[in-house]
């Protein structure tokens, strides 16, 4: 592997990171998910030396380099606040890391077009960081850290600050570069990115990792209510479980009993039940699903996955359809219709 | 002060030697101690910004000492350093240097009275350098040193160029200090001390008149180079 985290921990005022422990290999696209606050700046910097870590150590192709200097590591890391340098054009914060390499000016000019030029950011060399905007920057202080062909690339939050359309083009920007072979490191706490980008994720939270995995391991199979919660799962319920004759039944709040498949016999905990999972129709259907129930359709939101049918059949259940769907059933606030989700598709997480 | 005195008797006192030399003298030592202290000052400025160490309140006391205490004591405790006796007098006599009675030692006091403005406005420039811009600078592989010199220096020059400037002329203005470390030979303000002393008001006047424009326009030039220098380097 090319990089390893092994226990590191790293106390800092009133938070702290505790045994944080994750390894990249090799042209991994890895994605560390968490909150504002999870500790995932924390972790990148021990990692780009900006830190040192109270315990534990971090492996890179295999030297240990918990303790090198940061001008050391040889690890590209892209702040989150760009730290462009001001008084320095585009071209020369470009150059900065090729001062000292045994190449010739030309070949370094040449280097600084060809990377601009990737960027999207050619005609801007001569200009200063102060008159660029966010999205220039952001493509500036990328090329700065790429023109020294980092083993790893370091990313902290680096489409937070983009609006919509440019969050869309450096997505691309970055999906190509992965594809180019450069082993990336990203930390974000939107699932989105995560989904579209990564090929492993970790989800961290108050300074620990709960779950890594492929992106659909985690969010197909989140391990705690926090993950389900934080990787948009809309139905989840406190529930209790009960199993008698091979057979379980969660029974939420208000005794609302969904037909679960687990191989947990009883306990608290929490049900969840993916969007994508639950199936309508307009007419009571026979389906090989068990759990089938009438309900009223509460309110219809159109998103980025498709449209969110609101439903209340006892719980509140969110549908995840296609419009084609809502307007082959005629769905509209107020309407009847019946939901349909297998037993399989119910997930019960014990608390 | 100015009305009483004509341009005639500036200009025929610009033409005394002992008054240029004396002039010039001022402006050179106070030119030289500045250059010369501001290569120790400035770093240590710069490590004022950003380190904590324990003794720091106490070294940031003596730092400002000179500024608060009377010149001639000033001028008293450099005596103590510079004087044939002392370890850095022993120094200068072995090159034939003796510091008290000669510009060096000239360039020493004024140098010591007015260096706490370079080193609070130098730190304060330092201070203002967003440390994460060192930060990256190292991430990208420079050394400390080249950070030093390609990012936070720059990036803080506007105060330390105003530094530089006001302990030019705060030197140039020092008086106690330097008449007990080297009365002669005179810089201006002594001259015009002694010509007051010996001679009267109105021997004295024109000379004060004469450094007092001299000074002025050294240090409107220099404020506009300043600005100029400075604004180029903030865009």
């Amino acid at each position: 592997m090319m990089l390893e985290v092994r226990r590191v921990s790293k106390s800092l005022g009133s938070f702290s990171l505790r045994d944080v422990s994750f390894s990249v290999e090799k042209g991994d696209y890895f994605i560390l998910l968490g909150e504002s606050g999870a500790g995932k700046s924390v972790v990148l910097e021990t990692i780009a030396g900006l830190m040192v870590p109270d315990s534990g150590t971090i492996h890179y192709n295999g030297r240990d380099i918990t303790r090198e200097k940061i001008q050391n590591r040889r690890i590209g890391l892209v702040f989150q606040d760009h730290a462009a340098f001001p008084h320095l054009t585009v071209a020369e914060n470009l150059s900065y890391a090729l001062y000292g390499a045994l190449i010739s000016k030309s070949e370094k000019d040449e280097r600084v077009k060809a990377i601009a030029g990737e960027l999207g950011i050619g005609e801007l060399l001569a200009r200063k960081p102060g008159s660029l905007s966010g999205g220039e920057l952001q493509r500036m202080v990328l090329g700065r850290t790429l023109i020294q062909k980092p083993g790893i690339l370091l990313l902290d939050e680096p489409l937070s600050s983009l609006d919509t359309r440019l969050r869309s083009d450096l997505r691309t920007l970055l999906r190509s570069l992965h594809r180019n072979g450069q082993t990336i490191l990203h930390v974000t706490h939107d699932y989105e990115e995560a989904l579209t980008l990564g090929t492993r994720v970790a989800v961290i939270h108050q300074g620990s990792i709960i779950q890594s995995g492929t992106p659909s391991e985690v969010f197909q199979r989140p391990a705690s209510e926090f993950v389900a919660h934080f990787v948009g799962v809309k139905n989840y319920f406190p529930a209790k479980l009960e199993t008698s004759n091979n057979t379980s039944y969660a029974f939420t709040d208000n005794n609302f009993a969904v037909r679960i498949v687990t191989d947990i016999p009883s306990g608290e905990g929490f049900v969840l039940i993916r969007g994508e999972d639950i199936l309508l129709s307009d007419t009571p259907v026979e389906t090989s699903a068990t759990n089938n129930f009438q309900g009223t359709v509460l309110e219809i939101i159109n998103n980025a996955y498709g449209t969110d049918v609101i439903i209340d059949a006892g719980i509140e259940l969110h549908a995840l359809v296609t419009p084609d769907s809502v307007e082959k059933l005629g769905l509209r606030a107020g309407k009847t219709c019946w939901v349909h989700f297998k037993a399989t598709a119910v997930k019960f997480i014990k608390r | 002060m100015f009305l009483n005195t004509t341009p005639l008797q500036v200009f025929e006192t610009a033409r005394e030697a002992e008054v240029r030399d004396s002039i010039w003298l001022t402006i050179y030592t106070s030119l030289a101690g500045t250059l010369v202290f501001s290569v120790a000052a400035i770093p240590l400025a710069y490590i004022l910004a950003r380190k904590q160490f324990p003794m720091k309140k106490i070294v940031t006391g003596i730092i400002d000492l000179p500024v608060v205490i009377p010149h001639s004591a000033a001028g008293i405790a450099l005596l103590g350093f510079v004087s044939r006796e002392s370890a850095l007098g022993k120094a200068g006599s072995v090159v034939g240097l003796d510091f008290v009675g000669h510009p060096a030692g000239i360039a020493i006091a004024m140098a010591f009275v007015s260096i706490p403005f370079l080193i609070n406005a130098a730190r304060d420039g330092f201070s203002g350098v967003p440390v994460r811009l060192e930060k990256a600078a190292l991430t990208l592989g420079a050394s400390p040193f080249r950070v030093f010199f390609t990012i936070s220096l720059p990036l803080a020059w506007r105060n330390i160029l105003s530094g530089l400037i006001l302990m030019f002329a705060r030197g140039m203005s020092e008086f106690g200090a330097v008449i007990v470390v080297a009365y002669h030979p005179m810089i201006t303000p002594v001259l015009i001390y002694e010509r007051f002393g010996s001679f009267g008001l109105k021997y004295a006047r024109p000379v004060a008149v004469l450094f007092i424009l001299i000074s002025l326009a050294l240090f409107v030039v220099l404020r506009w180079v300043a600005k100029e220098k400075s604004s180029e380097v903030a865009r």
